[in-house]
């Protein structure tokens, strides 16, 4: 029988394990190796161990706002994606919480409208708002039929900014559905009861219970704002660029691999860093 | 009073005892003032989540080559794509990524996630990890490595077979089938584990007791308890295959254009009526979609 059992569970395992094995791990170990590298003007690496990429990262430069231009992006990708969730936040947690409080039908037709933008390809969404943004947008166009003169939108911080929380905000709103509407009203009740106020029974027992849709909400909508790339390049036209821009600009035009792997790595190592912060307040929090 | 009748009172009204919503008290001053700025946040965002999409179908149907200005009504845009070589081989290749990435994937992750929930073995808790972070990692970050890793290993292959330029091995849609399959199998896996630990244990037991070795148990009990699990893992995969733009974009070569990827550089240049048509037509794919995977989430509970 064990014996049995040992060849199940490699033929379960095993092909599963092999393809994550070939095409996530080792590529992404890959990278790391090729950040030590020294760059190959034609794409790819020279395999001499060198710490340039790494030095050119964190070079200093009088003429940058700060650091370099580098760490300013690595600065503002973080702060954008930090604005983003924020937002999400201050308009998912009232709708999640509207939503949850509605009749079973309404309920379900109000889900089904978050979810089809969930769904929904995330080009055609940022495309939605360069039309509307764009120079010879709806809006420009329309200010232009009344002879009124035109506004720069596109390729501005606001318009990547709209387009982060636009794409982002059915990430926010159904994990905060999915704890809110677990949530046991019989509490609020208790708290009355005891005499604490709406305000106290919010911040002492709502907010508390609903914490793990609320960590869930902002990892689903933190990370994949750091690292974007579709929203900077077509709502900020590649001149207000984030991170992703940078890794695509370093792997594509300016071929400079091991430079492009060393932000990756330094891009990992933050977010893993910044999510391992998170979750450890959160519990300190949580044990108060 | 019928049951129905009563039924439909306590809908409208709950009683005190229904736990799911808020207890119905004379409402203060500062509830009513909640109440109101919560109705006004549901309504804008709303309108925000909804106005661009409105805006870009009805203008899918303009008139007009000035995309933004309305001139009248009309199909031309979307009779122009049916015509489109570009647009129509994108799609099939989109359609031949999204249906291999999503077969291979759903088979890969049931298999794995059955080994987790069923299995002991060393090392498990480390690879439940591993089995994770593809979902979580940047998908910009997958994009890169993919790139660096298949520039590397075609290039070793190519070498190693001595194979001249003209029919080299280049990235193209298998790479990109790959790469999807990467991280499509963890989303699977996810999704299937669920629907494992959902179900009773004791009938696969049962099964055993009864005399049905593995197989039979999980050909016969396991799999039709779990199917809709897997289902709704497929329908996962099939969308994210058939949406990803980024790690399509590093991974694919010449001949491997998908969809997103036209789209990408049409609305890179600028906006037109054709790309409000072609973004039209992939929002009713999306909500046809949502439709499915609402359906199955029923069958499920």
């Amino acid at each position: 029988m064990g014996k049995r059992r040992s060849v199940y569970l490699s033929f379960l395992l095993g092909p599963g394990a092999f393809w994550l094995l070939m095409f996530f791990v080792i590529p992404s170990l890959l990278v790391v190796v090729y950040s030590f590298m020294e760059r190959s003007s034609s794409g790819g690496v020279i395999w001499n161990f060198s710490l340039e990429a790494y030095t050119k990262l964190f070079a200093f430069d009088p003429d940058s706002l700060f650091v370099n231009d580098f760490v300013v992006i690595f600065l503002r990708s973080f702060w954008w994606a930090i604005l983003t969730t924020v937002a999400c936040l201050l308009i998912g947690y009232p709708l999640a919480f509207y939503i949850a409080q509605q009749k079973p039908f309404t309920r379900t037709v109000m889900l089904f409208m978050v979810m089809i933008p969930f769904w929904t390809n995330f080009l055609v969404r940022t495309y939605a708002w360069k039309f509307i943004l764009n120079n010879n947008g709806l809006i420009n166009t329309f200010l232009s039929e009344l002879s009124l003169p035109r506004v720069p939108l596109i390729n501005t911080p606001t318009a990547v900014l709209i387009g982060l929380v636009y794409g982002s905000l059915p990430f926010m709103v159904l994990p905060l559905y999915a704890s809110i509407e677990k949530f046991d009203y019989t509490l609020v009740e208790a708290g009355q009861d005891l005499g604490a106020n709406y305000f106290r029974i919010f911040t002492r027992v709502f907010l508390p219970l609903t914490m793990p849709g609320v960590a869930a909400g902002c990892i689903l909508v933190f990370i994949p704002a750091v690292g974007q790339y579709v929203v900077p390049t077509i709502l900020g036209g590649g001149k207000v660029s984030m991170l992703g821009n940078l890794l695509a600009q370093q792997f594509g035009a300016a071929l400079n691999w091991p430079f492009g792997s060393a932000i990756a790595v330094i891009f990992m190592i933050l977010l893993m860093a910044g999510v391992l912060i998170y979750f450890t307040v959160e519990r300190e929090e949580e044990a108060i | 009073m019928t049951v129905q009748q009563a039924q439909e009172g306590s809908l409208s009204r709950p009683a005190v005892t229904d736990t799911h919503y808020p207890p119905q008290r004379a409402g203060s001053l500062l509830l009513t003032w909640g109440k109101r700025l919560l109705w006004v946040n549901m309504v804008f965002s709303f309108v925000f989540l909804y106005a661009p999409i409105l805006v870009l179908v009805i203008f899918s149907f303009n008139n007009s080559r000035f995309a933004a200005k309305w001139e009248g009504f009309t199909f031309q845009w979307y009779g122009q794509l049916l015509t489109n070589e570009a647009i129509i081989s994108a799609f099939w290749n989109s359609i031949i990524v999204a249906v291999s990435a999503t077969l291979i994937s759903t088979v890969l992750g049931t298999m794995t996630a059955i080994a987790m929930e069923r299995f002991r073995f060393p090392f498990r808790k480390t690879y439940d990890g591993i089995l994770y972070l593809p979902v979580i990692v940047p998908d910009i970050v997958m994009g890169i490595s993919l790139l660096a890793f298949f520039a590397l290993a075609l290039d070793w292959i190519n070498t190693a077979l001595a194979l001249p330029v003209d029919s080299a091995l280049r990235p193209g849609l298998t790479t990109v089938i790959i790469a999807h399959v990467a991280f499509n199998i963890s989303f699977v896996a996810i999704v299937v584990r669920t629907s494992l630990r959902d179900f009773n244990k004791a009938l696969e037991e049962a099964a055993q007791d009864l005399g049905a070795n593995e197989w039979i148990t999980f050909r016969r009990i396991t799999l039709p308890l779990i199917m809709p699990g897997i289902l709704g893992g497929a329908l996962l995969a099939f969308t994210l295959s058939l949406d990803d733009f980024v790690i399509t974009f590093f991974t694919t070569g010449p001949g491997g254009t998908t969809l997103p990827i036209d789209v990408f550089s049409r609305i890179r240049r600028s906006i037109s009526p054709e790309i409000n048509a072609i973004s039209t037509l992939m929002l009713l794919m999306s909500i046809v979609l949502v439709m499915a995977s609402q359906s199955l989430q029923r069958r499920r509970d």
